[in-house]
């Protein structure tokens, strides 16, 4: 305890502070892309699962396939694999860049899941009223089925969010100075762990805190009557 | 006027052959009630006529136009002239009485939303529900449920309504207040189709019987024919049962 507190003043110097906010920074941006992206693709891959065209067929095939895979892969294997098929193939240098591109395709695959299930547990009943009513596939789905389904989506698809954001602690693996990446090095430098992680896991609350209440939030405002 | 005339048409469920050569034809203002046993493809045939299944062959016209079930404008035509109350209701879960009325009407076919809440709120009045316009579905028993439907489905103006057992999964004490609703539009002139167990309210306002076994029409007769001289024993065999 002597030595936390001794150690207290040098550790919360400007250029730590900095340090570890700009870690904070990117770990938020990771998770953020991660979610916005994730929530929208994964929404309209779900949208086109769902649908019965045939032309679409190769389409839906694709999407099982990239979810199913996706899902499965641990995300330090996939993002591995993204990073060096980036390397391989020339594409980028940028670490960040290789970590955003893996955490958008994780997320994308299993908010993708979450959507369909939730759109699933709408009754088939209510998809034939609004057809007998005359309503095409995406006013169905905007007026009648997610009003409904939102109350199944939310409470996992939040959860995964925050689940997420701990998760993008991985990309330091590839290099990528994100929260968990700047407590190592601050360690290495011969902080306490007890200090240096502590202030890290206060980090990661202050992030998945608020996702959590808006989480709340939007339970509340769209998944019920 | 004829306004439906079904020929010879035929359709699957997966590879079960629901409706086998069905043929019938019925004139504007007619009521028609179609029984028959479970699977005998009485719902079906409603379906049939919105498109909720669609025909392997054989032809159908609505209000003198052919419908090719395969053309998006032909389909939103039949859905048009048609309105169909199902035997569960489906009403949308996540709307109000008002809203599961007015959506369709105001949304879909670009109506004026106060007309059409002007005339939802009367067809809420006349089916004995202008109380409940902010209620939510699940706030309302099975009985009321089926009056809001049926609003929602007058709401749409059609000129046949498809009434498909709705008093199948009622209470017998609510079966009373959704049969007299039925009663008033009879008397309105409108085209019905009714699916129906209820047998003395279908000698009582029907003006022609189909009867329906294994997909195919077996009858189709006066109330009066179908019930006291069936021509068939299948018909004489399910209208003992059903009447005992």
């Amino acid at each position: 305890m002597d030595r936390l507190i001794q150690e207290l003043p040098s550790f919360l110097s400007i250029w730590n502070i900095i340090f570890l906010l700009k870690a904070m920074g990117v770990t938020f941006l990771l998770s953020l892309i991660g979610c916005l992206v994730g929530f929208s693709l994964g929404t309209l891959l779900a949208i086109f699962r769902k649908t019965k065209s045939a032309l679409l067929i190769p389409l839906r095939i694709l999407i099982v396939i990239y979810t199913e895979i996706f899902r499965r892969i641990p995300f330090l294997v996939s993002l591995l694999l993204i990073f060096y098929i980036f390397q391989i193939g020339k594409i980028t240098d940028s670490l960040f860049i290789i970590a955003i591109v893996t955490v958008c395709l994780i997320a994308t695959a299993f908010i993708s899941e979450i959507v369909r299930s939730g759109l699933e547990s709408v009754s088939q009943t209510q998809w034939d009223a609004a057809k007998a009513m005359n309503f095409s596939y995406y006013e169905t789905l905007k007026e009648v089925i997610f009003p409904q389904a939102w109350k199944v989506i939310f409470p996992p698809a939040f959860s995964f969010f925050i689940l997420f954001i701990k998760d993008t602690a991985l990309a330091s693996q590839i290099g990528v100075m994100e929260l968990t990446f700047a407590g190592k090095v601050l360690n290495n430098k011969g902080f306490s762990p007890i200090l240096v992680f502590g202030t890290v896991l206060i980090l990661y609350f202050i992030l998945s805190f608020p996702l959590d209440r808006f989480g709340k939030y939007m339970e509340r405002k769209y998944a019920t009557n | 006027m004829q306004q439906i005339k079904i020929s010879e048409s035929h359709a699957y469920y997966g590879d079960l052959h629901v409706l086998n050569n069905v043929s019938l034809s019925i004139d504007k203002g007619e009521i028609i009630s179609i029984i028959g046993p479970s699977g005998s493809g009485k719902s079906s045939l409603l379906k049939l006529l919105v498109g909720l299944l669609l025909p392997k062959s054989g032809t159908i016209s609505i209000s003198n136009k052919i419908i090719d079930y395969t053309n998006k404008a032909h389909l939103n035509y039949a859905r048009n002239k048609t309105a169909i109350v199902f035997q569960q209701y489906n009403l949308f879960e996540n709307m109000n009485v008002l809203k599961n009325v007015c959506i369709a009407p105001y949304k879909i076919q670009k109506r004026n939303k106060e007309e059409v809440e002007e005339q939802a709120i009367k067809l809420l009045d006349k089916v004995g529900l202008k109380n409940k316009l902010n209620s939510y579905p699940d706030e309302l028993s099975g009985g009321q449920q089926q009056r809001v439907a049926i609003a929602r489905a007058l709401c749409l103006n059609p000129e046949i309504l498809l009434l498909d057992e709705i008093t199948s999964a009622l209470d017998p004490e609510l079966v009373k207040e959704v049969l007299d609703t039925i009663r008033v539009l009879a008397s309105e002139g409108m085209t019905m189709l009714i699916v129906s167990h209820e047998m003395v309210f279908v000698k009582e306002l029907s003006n022609k019987v189909v009867f329906m076994d294994e997909g195919a029409i077996v009858d189709f007769d006066t109330p009066q024919n179908i019930f006291e001289s069936p021509k068939h024993f299948r018909i004489a065999d399910f209208v003992s049962k059903i009447l005992k």
